[in-house]
Parts: structure tokens; sequence; C-alpha cells
């Protein structure tokens, strides 16, 4: 399931816990501001990070459906927990922004450009799921006709420290949707945490030139057959322990197929049709605009923000809201996500990070209702309603 | 801009706390701006002129508990071109609809030393229920930044900014910890309509509801997911209980669970 | 607002607009008219270049009235017009009624054009049926001047229009005009009639049975309210146009138009990419179902 790393043959290389400081050093050096995850409210959250004692340092989280629990133990493990509410979305795709002012004079007004200036960032800590996620919202953002400036410029200003998941979060699925727990695709550096006996240790996965340069600034040796293998077994056992999964296999048909299906009315009456799952996904990409003024009327902003298909006026058009039942917002999220978004984008729109599961408040579970989806539960009419469908997916 | 033909607003108070009037006063900055654009032509919370009508905007604040006032709103209705109903007395009947679920006559004389001066009806009701209401703008009390932008919207002719989303959309923007996930914190704000910025989850409360149902409120299966936390149904009852007690979501809900 | 937290402007240049494509370019006001009681037409010059964006017809651009908002609007202006964008909306949301009231001389600011094309050229040599109800006669007018510029690489060119009202009936003049030519069919139907109307009465879909043109060698062009053009459709096949002939253009909340914002999502396309016009076997499984 887990696909391997085109680098892993590059010797790999070690740096000391007792060095890891020296990492955030050189990269602030660097003129980097360092974003890491931190506790804050009870949660892993991701913010500026100084020092690696901001990192939650022994904390483990428990995740279940609509619950998420931190706990604290004396180890020194910077890594423990999987993750939490925020993406690293926020940073590339902010949660509100303005696009342009326009200011008016004497009957004519005038529309001047923001300047999206980004100063370079460097995130601490991105998993595997995470690191595919910002592939995917990649394509979302930059690789169609039309680039998200936005996006853009923050994201040539990235520096990527990946971990490998040294656990499975109760709520991950990572492996069953190919985007981790092992990190692959494009990083700077990659470090997988070891705790052994009394030793403590980083392996390190140069990704790329900066990378290298990073790393040569930082105390490091090359890592033992050992030590790696060690590295290693830790990312299989993650793997391995995952308990929740999503059964990929024609899943694009089987939910073109399941438009009737009953189990949406059954997901309907939990929903809340809050937008948390929307709001917490990492690559879920919907936006509003909105026009503001102020009272003078002289100046008029324009701004982007965050939105979801789960709200009424999402679809609004002249004469209503074309989804206006939560069953038909629920099924527009779950189809595009894991099947529309494959067509979209050559890629599924979920990497199984389970942030869907563990904050919806009423702890609905994506990976239990496609299972439902895929239950022999279907009315009769499904199975030719699947044939005719064929047209869909070729839409 | 011209300034000649500057709109008239009329603030009108009916069985309030006059919290909802105080935030205009309290826009304080605006203030000037909002005296440059509009003719403040009634509000004697904070003027004695008073220009006569009729008025271009009305903002209405409070509910109709007693005769007069269900007579009197409709001459407010007739004197304003635009009628726009503030806060959560206005727009679902307040606390005191909490009445609406008792006996208002045992009630008096718990209240009043002499209940024979008292005249009131039994329901203290939205202004919705009683005249066509264009905008209704909710909180208890409403949101400063929110009246500003009803009214500038008013002033340009567009559609306010004021979303019927749940709240969970502003603490996800605000980047806030759902206290419901996080901590077991009952929250109302999976039901409840986003505009106050989604302060009590920042401060690690659970919403108390203030701005009234979003546009979708399954309370059903929040209720349902408060008694996992641990919540008896008088607590869930007690919860959808407050400031708008009486707007449809919530008054159904606290019918289920209360007694 | 202090003056001195005012930016210092400068005007977007080009390379802003291609580097930031949410940036709209000005235009002024020309000449707006009514076309019926709640329809109008804006005809618009653009302010920082001699000649509009070249598009093509069936495409939209997003129209921003300054301090109201933005929403797609179909252009429906002459193609080889490069001087002159005009756009026909009905007044019904808050933007298209601040558009109506906009005088000549007022400044808009519009970007695009985005979306798909009816197919014109793919239709050479075809018979042509275009069918179009109420306003949806907006974003088809493109299409008939350029057919019409063009008529000699056309079989038989077919319009048939319906309105609710003799008074809604859009663009008469022109109707007129292109009625009196001798190489057009143009018929015109309203659900009620009113007054002096002596023309057909009955819904488009009726006119389809009667309408000359050789289906097996047809292109169809239909725009109109969802459930005209799924009877429209269905009328079309039952004389036998193939759906793959047969070309609908769609509407869908937008709030960017560059395939950003996932508002538009109609199944697997963004309308304002893979639409607004679609081939109809592209999409007929989809519009027979709610809530997509």
């Amino acid at each position: 399931m887990v696909k391997i790393s085109r680098r892993e043959g590059r010797a790999a290389q070690l740096i000391e816990h007792h060095d890891f400081q020296s990492l955030f050093d050189v990269l602030k050096a660097k003129k980097y501001r360092l974003i890491g995850p931190t506790v804050r409210d009870g949660s892993v959250v991701y913010d500026e990070v100084a020092r690696v004692d901001d990192l939650p340092v022994g904390y483990s989280d428990e995740q279940e459906k609509g619950s998420y629990r931190l706990n604290k133990s004396d180890d020194h493990r910077l890594f423990g927990y999987g993750v939490g509410p925020h993406s690293w979305k926020k940073f590339l795709f902010p949660p509100a922004v303005r696009l342009w002012q326009a200011r008016r004079d004497d009957g004519s007004f005038q529309i001047i450009p923001e300047d999206y200036h980004a100063e370079p960032l460097a995130l601490i800590g991105v998993r595997a799921c995470e690191l595919n996620a910002i592939a995917i919202q990649d394509r979302v953002f930059l690789d169609g006709e039309y680039r998200d400036p936005i996006y853009a410029a923050q994201r040539e200003k990235l520096f990527v420290l990946a971990v490998n998941c040294g656990q499975a979060g109760n709520t991950c699925f990572c492996a069953s949707m190919h985007a981790g727990p092992r990190v692959t695709g494009q990083f700077d550096l990659a470090v997988t945490e070891v705790i052994n006996g009394e030793s403590h240790y980083f392996t390190v996965e140069v990704g790329s030139p900066r990378g290298e340069e990073v790393l040569s600034e930082v105390p490091h040796r090359p890592a033992s057959g050992e030590e790696k293998a060690l590295a290693n077994q830790i990312i299989t056992q993650t793997a391995a322990s995952m308990k929740r999964s999503i059964d990929t296999r024609g899943i694009k048909q089987r939910l073109y197929a399941s438009f009737e299906h009953p189990q949406w009315d059954d997901i309907a009456a939990r929903c809340l049709a809050c937008g948390n799952c929307t709001q917490v996904c990492p690559t879920c990409f919907c936006s509003t605009v909105e026009d503001v003024t102020d009272l003078s009327g002289n100046t008029a902003d324009r701004w982007r923000k965050w939105d979801s298909c789960f709200t009424t006026d999402f679809s609004y058009i002249v004469g209503g809201s074309i989804r206006s039942s939560v069953k038909s917002r629920y099924r527009q999220w779950m189809t595009h996500k894991l099947a529309t978004w494959i067509e979209q984008f050559g890629t599924s729109g979920c990497v199984g990070c389970g942030r869907c599961i563990t904050w919806c408040p009423v702890g609905i579970d994506i990976t239990e209702e496609i299972a439902a989806l895929r239950a022999e539960k279907q009315p009769a009419t499904a199975v030719e309603a699947a044939k005719e469908d064929v047209s869909y997916a070729d839409v | 801009m011209q300034r000649k033909n500057k709109p008239t607003l009329a603030v009108w108070k009916f069985a309030s706390c006059d919290g909802c009037q105080l935030s205009l006063l309290d826009c304080e900055d605006e203030l000037l701006a909002i005296i440059d654009r509009i003719d403040i032509a009634y509000f004697p919370e904070a003027t004695r002129t008073v220009l006569k009508g009729p008025y271009d905007v009305s903002l209405v604040e409070g509910s109709i508990t007693t005769q007069h006032d269900a007579e009197r709103i409709h001459r407010v209705r007739r004197a304003s071109k635009v009628l726009i109903t503030i806060g959560a007395c206005a727009t679902a009947g307040g606390i005191q609809a909490l009445r609406n679920f008792a006996d208002v006559k045992q009630l008096v004389p718990m209240v009043y030393a002499s209940p024979k001066y008292i005249e009131t009806l039994n329901k203290s009701t939205p202004i919705s229920d009683h005249v066509f209401v264009d905008f209704e703008l909710r909180g208890c009390p409403i949101n400063k930044g929110q009246l500003l932008e009803v009214l500038s919207a008013y002033l340009h002719g567009r559609k306010p900014n004021t979303s019927r989303y749940s709240v969970c959309m502003e603490c996800k923007r605000n980047g806030t910890p759902c206290v419901m996930v996080a901590q077991g914190t009952p929250c109302l704000g999976p039901v409840t309509q986003a505009g106050c910025g989604a302060i009590c989850p920042l401060f690690q409360r659970g919403c108390y509801g203030c701005f009234g149902p979003a546009e979708v409120a399954n309370t059903r299966a929040l209720s349902e997911q408060w008694k996992a936390l641990g919540k008896t149904p008088q607590d869930v009852m007690r919860a959808f209980r407050t400031y708008n007690a009486y707007a449809e979501a919530f008054r159904k809900e606290s019918d289920i669970h209360g007694a | 607002m202090l003056m001195s937290d005012a930016p210092s402007i400068t005007a977007p240049t080009a390379s802003d607009r291609i580097s930031d494509p949410m940036l709209p370019s000005p235009y002024r006001v020309q000449r707006a008219r009514w076309d019926t009681d709640d329809t109008f037409s804006l005809e618009l010059v653009p302010l920082d270049s001699d000649d509009i964006p070249h598009f093509a017809p069936g495409q939209f651009n997003m129209v921003y009235v300054y301090g109201v908002g933005e929403i797609p609007i179909s252009i429906s202006g002459d193609p080889t017009r490069r001087d002159l964008l005009v756009h026909t909306t009905r007044a019904v949301g808050t933007v298209t009624r601040a558009m109506s009231k906009l005088r000549v001389e007022d400044m808009l600011a519009a970007r695009g054009p985005y979306g798909t094309a009816w197919p014109v050229a793919e239709a050479h040599q075809k018979d042509i049926v275009i069918v179009a109800g109420g306003i949806g006669l907006a974003p088809l007018r493109p299409a008939m001047y350029h057919i019409m510029a063009h008529r000699e690489q056309y079989g038989r060119v077919v319009l048939l229009y319906g309105a609710r009202t003799p008074g809604d009936v859009l663009y008469r003049k022109q109707l007129e005009q292109w009625r009196a030519h001798f190489d057009l069919d143009v018929f015109v139907t309203v659900d009620r009639a009113t007054g002096s109307w002596r023309g057909s009465v009955g819904l488009v879909t009726s006119l389809i049975g009667r309408a000359p043109f050789d289906p097996l060698n047809t292109v169809a062009l239909v725009c109109g309210p969802e459930v005209m053009m799924r009877f429209t459709t269905m009328g079309l096949e039952k004389r036998g146009v193939d759906t793959k002939n047969i070309y609908v253009s769609l509407e869908r909340n937008m709030k960017c138009a560059i395939r950003l914002c996932g508002h538009c999502q109609f199944g697997s396309t963004f309308v304002c990419k893979d639409g607004p016009v679609f081939r109809y076997s592209q999409v007929q499984s989809l519009l027979t179902k709610w809530e997509v």
C-alpha cells in the first residue's frame, strides 16, 4: 500500500534529538518564519514556533468519531501525536483575504490590486497525508488555466520539513488512500523520530538541494543500517496498525450509482450541515466572495472567504438553491471528494487524514458511510441506474 | 456623492433591554460617518430631535408584549419604507418569550406587587408575527459590525453580508479548535446562525445560541450528541430556552425535552 | 475612513490582470435601454483599451457594479464588433437591479470572457435550429449574428423563440429584421397572448414538430429555463436529432468563473470552465436528476 520513495536509496542521515533545535536556528537564520504544531485550547494547532520546546513535547492524542483529547507523558517525543484541527491550507489558502479595493472618485472608480506578498515559511512537521493534500491543492490552484496568485505566491516560499508518522490515530485511513503514512512527494527534509532505550534521534531524508543545504549546517551524521531499519520499521508498523480504511476499488462508479441510495437520508438525519468537515479538510478549496463598502461608499473592498458546500447559499441561483436538502449537500461533498474529484484533477480529493471524522461534532464517519453505501441495501433500481450513469463518469 | 437627500432613520423600541439600540451608539468612530450619510430622525435614546415621518429606514428593537405595542407596530410599519428588526427580542420574542411556555396569569403575581395594573399579552412575539419585515438582524445583542454592514448595504443598494450558516464556519476561520470535540463542552454553535464572530468558543465556552437558529438547524441530532456528552434532557431544554427560546427550531426542540 | 489609510492609487496594468485573474477592467456605459418590463441591455465601451477582449458566442463575463457585487452574465453583442460589449439581463437580483439603474457615462467593471461557446464552426454545412426561452435568447444572439454573417456556410437556419407574454419578447426589432430574411425561418410563440398579439400561442416546444430542418443533419442550440431545455431536447430527440448534436447552456452559482471557487460544480464539471455550453449528451443523465 505504501509508496516507496525514490530517494530511499540515498544514504539516510541522522540528527540527534539534542541537535534538533539547531535545525530551527538554521531555518530562522535563513529568514524563514517557523510554523509548526503547538498546543492551544486542548488541541495541537499549527502556529508560529520559535523553539523545539514550543512543539507539543510528550503529547499524544486520542481521536475518535467526534472526539479529540490530548494526553501528556514524561517522554520527550516531539511528534507523538496525529493531525489536529488545523491544516496547512490556512497558510496557502487563507480563511479570509482581500482580493482588491475599489475607490470612488467623482462618479468613476478605480480598482486597486492587492500586493500578495508572501513571507518565507518553514512548515515543521508536515505529515504524509498533509503533503499529499498540498500536492492536491497544487493541482487545484496552480494547474488550471487560471492560477490563484495568493496560493502561488506563498507556495513558492515554503520550506517543508516532513515527518513520517510514528503512530496511527484512531481516525486515520491514509494507507488505504495511498497517501501515507510514509512521506512521499515534494519536501525539503523528511524525518522519522526514533526513541530506542536511551537514544532519541531523527533519521533524515533529503528531498531537495535546499534541504541538503539546511542539513549541511545542522550537526548530523550518516545513519547506520540498524538505525535506518528501526525508523523504517516504525513507519511500517504505523501503516499496519491503522484501523480505518476506504475501499477505493471502483469507487467512482459506485458513488455515481448510489445517487438515490437510502443511506443519504440516513446521513441527513444525523448531519448538522454545519460545514465543519469541509473547513477542517486539508483539500477542500471552496471559497466565496463578499463585497463590502464603508458607510461613505468611497471605498469598496472585495474579500474572499472559505465557503462550504453545506451552506444554503452555496448553490443559490435566482429562484432558489439547487441543493436545498441536507442529503443533497452531503452527497455532493462525498461524491466530489471521492469520485468527481478524480475526473476533475486526476486524483482523489481525500488523503485519509481523518479530520472530517474527528471534528464532526456528531461523529459522522466517511469510512463508515462509504461502507454503508457499498453494502447490499441498494434499491433494485440502483443497478439499472449504474448502467445509465456511465455518461456521468464520461462528463 | 449628493448629500442633499440623506435617507432618514428612525429607531423604535418595543419590549427590550435597549442593548441593541446601544450597539448603534456604541459605534463611536463610525457614528460621525453614519450621521454624515443618514439623518437620524427619531431616536429617543440618543437625541430629542424628532423629525416627522415617513422614514426611509426604521430599526425596530424589542418584541410585542402588550396590546398597545401590537397596534403601535402597525403605525411604525406604515411610517417606514424599510423596516429592519434588530436583536433577539424583535426577531424571536427575546428572553421574555420564556413566559410563552407558561401561563402569564400565574407569572404576573409572582413578579408584580399589584398585578391588577399589569396589562400584558399572553405571549411575547417577534415583530414579523405582526407586520412585514424587510430584514432581520439577529443577536443578543446584535453585533455592531453587522449593524454597520446592514446600514452600509442599505445605503449602497446591495445585499448585506450577513450569513445564515452556522457559527462553526466562523470558529473554523478563526482557527478555534472545536470545544465540543476537543473538550466535550456542549455547544449550540452547529445549529446557531453565525454573526457574533464565534466569541464564546474563542474563550473556550460553548455557544449559547444568541443569534438564533441557523438556516439548517438539526437540533435533534445535536441534542443526541449533548446527551452522549452527559447532559440531561433538562439541560438540553434549558440550553434551547434562552434569548431565542421562541424561535421555531429552538422552541420545538426544547418542547421535546422540556417539562 | 481616514485618508491616511488610503492606498496609493495605481491603475492595474494588463500584466496585473494576467497575474491576478480576479481583477476586473473598467467600462463606461454608452447606451442603456429596457428591452422589456424587466429586461434591459447595456452597451459598454472599454476604458483602458480600444477593444473589448475577443469573445466567442455563448461565453460570459463577470460583471461588477461598484460597491454592490459581481455576477456572471452572458455576452449578447455581435462578436465581430470589438468596440462594444453588450449585456442583456433581467433585473431580478441585487446586482442586476443596480445595473439597471446605471445611466449613460456611468462606470462598471467586467472580467472575462469565460466558458465554452456555441459550436458555430463545427456546425458548418448543417441545418441550425436555435431554440430559446425568455431571456435565453440573450446568450444565443451572438450565435445568430455569427451565423447570419456567415450564412452561406450553413444549411437551413431556424429560430424558435418562446416568451411568457408578448411584452416579454426580447429584441423585438431584431426578430422582425431576421424574420424578413428569406433564408431564415423565425417562429415566435408566447405562453399567454395579450392585446394585439396575432402570433402563435403555446410553449416553444410545440414549434419543434413542424419546424423545417433535417433532423439527421442538424445542430441544435438551446437556451432557457432548465425545464424548458429538458422538454425541448425531448422534442428534438423525438424529431430524430442526435443528443450529440444538441447543445444547451446551463446556469449555476458562480463566484470566481475561473474554476477555483467550487460553486458551479455540476457532477464532475465546472460550469464556468466546462460550460456554460454543453453537448446535451454530456449532461443528459445529470439534468434528469434533482439537486445535483
